[in-house]
């Protein structure tokens, strides 16, 4: 009987990260720029993928794929109704989406015939933070009522983000939120991101957002 | 929660190592694991008790050698660890920081026994 150290120095996600890569070149060869939109849960990620597709119809075809803990597609009846083609990806109770789950929702979708497509994470700052989707571009959501500290409390989240969408700035005059506060925390951790704030429900600053959209989906279709 | 998900990655990669090096029984584990991987140790233990019974692994215990966040300052080149939230540089004030290390999840080496010799 011998024991034996075994060497691995293996990441653990490596198994998710080989999977992200190839969802990344599938949608570039398709000309596709992918968006992961993470957020709190009611931080308004729908509402705020809703005015998007309102926004850039007939200039963008969007496809979308939500993810939930569980089997409601309440979610993705309210993206079909605004006219984007949307596939609901269930976790089964996991708190997070991962690569073979967005694969899924992909093979799904009309590829062909799409400019963007989104991928709505689960409402969570913690877990989705680790796993690599095979989106070209992550955006953190974040809405005025959750408070101006959540980058400084949920750093990891906060990192290697392209864009981050202030919501709700309607709600300013009641809440005390800090956008400068705020914002240096996501500068610390980003220091060239795009900060976007923006209310779904008087329209200010979504032009701003679409603006910076229609950027990357021109890049991404020239590549 | 996302432990879960962690931990079955963990057990595809100890398994496929075992299998590669003919183990008769998996004993130790040996992981780094950063403090931004948000990894709760427990709860890696209580799945990996799940997930393992009637294998080679289900003997085994698991070692998590913690690593703390670390960032650098750009002004003052003071590094520092984050204590639970982020912070500007407790030197001279700086938000010109940058992350260092601090989120790992490595599955560094395992601990293997085999009961005979091959000849």
């Amino acid at each position: 009987m011998t024991s034996i150290n075994v060497p691995i120095i293996q990441n653990i996600l490596q198994a998710n990260d080989f999977v992200a890569e190839e969802n990344r070149k599938i949608f570039s060869d398709h000309h596709i720029f992918c968006i992961n939109i993470m957020a709190a849960p009611g931080a308004g990620k729908t509402a705020l993928i809703l005015k998007t597709i309102e926004l850039l119809r007939g200039s963008v075809r969007i496809g979308v794929i939500e993810g939930d803990t569980a089997s409601v597609t309440i979610d993705s009846d309210k993206v079909v109704l605004a006219g984007a083609p949307a596939v609901q990806v269930t976790t089964a109770g996991d708190c997070h989406m991962d690569a073979m789950m967005v694969r899924k929702g992909m093979e799904q979708l009309p590829l062909d015939e799409l400019d963007l497509v989104i991928i709505e994470n689960i409402g969570n700052l913690i877990c989705p933070a680790e796993w690599d989707l095979g989106s070209h571009s992550n955006t953190l959501i974040a809405s005025i009522a959750e408070g101006d500290d959540k980058p400084w409390k949920y750093p990891n989240i906060y990192r290697n983000l392209n864009a981050v969408v202030v919501t709700k700035t309607d709600l300013l005059p009641y809440v005390d939120f800090n956008l400068e506060h705020f914002s240096q925390g996501v500068n610390i951790l980003n220091p060239d991101v795009d900060i976007f704030p923006t209310s779904a429900k008087t329209g200010a600053g979504l032009d701003l957002w679409t603006d910076w959209l229609l950027s990357q989906i021109e890049a991404a279709s020239r590549a | 929660m996302h432990e879960l998900s962690a931990t079955r990655h963990i057990f595809e990669i100890v398994m496929a190592q075992a299998h590669l090096s003919e183990a008769d029984s998996v004993d130790r584990i040996n992981l780094v694991i950063g403090d931004f991987s948000n990894i709760v140790p427990d709860c890696v233990n209580v799945y990996w008790k799940e997930l393992t019974k009637g294998s080679i692994c289900e003997n085994a215990e698991i070692h998590f050698d913690r690593r703390a966040v670390v960032f650098s300052c750009q002004q003052c080149q003071n590094t520092f660890e984050l204590q639970g939230k982020l912070s500007i540089c407790p030197n001279c004030g700086s938000d010109q920081i940058s992350f260092l290390s601090g989120d790992e999840m490595l599955v560094e080496s395992i601990e293997i026994t085999k009961f005979e010799e091959n000849s």
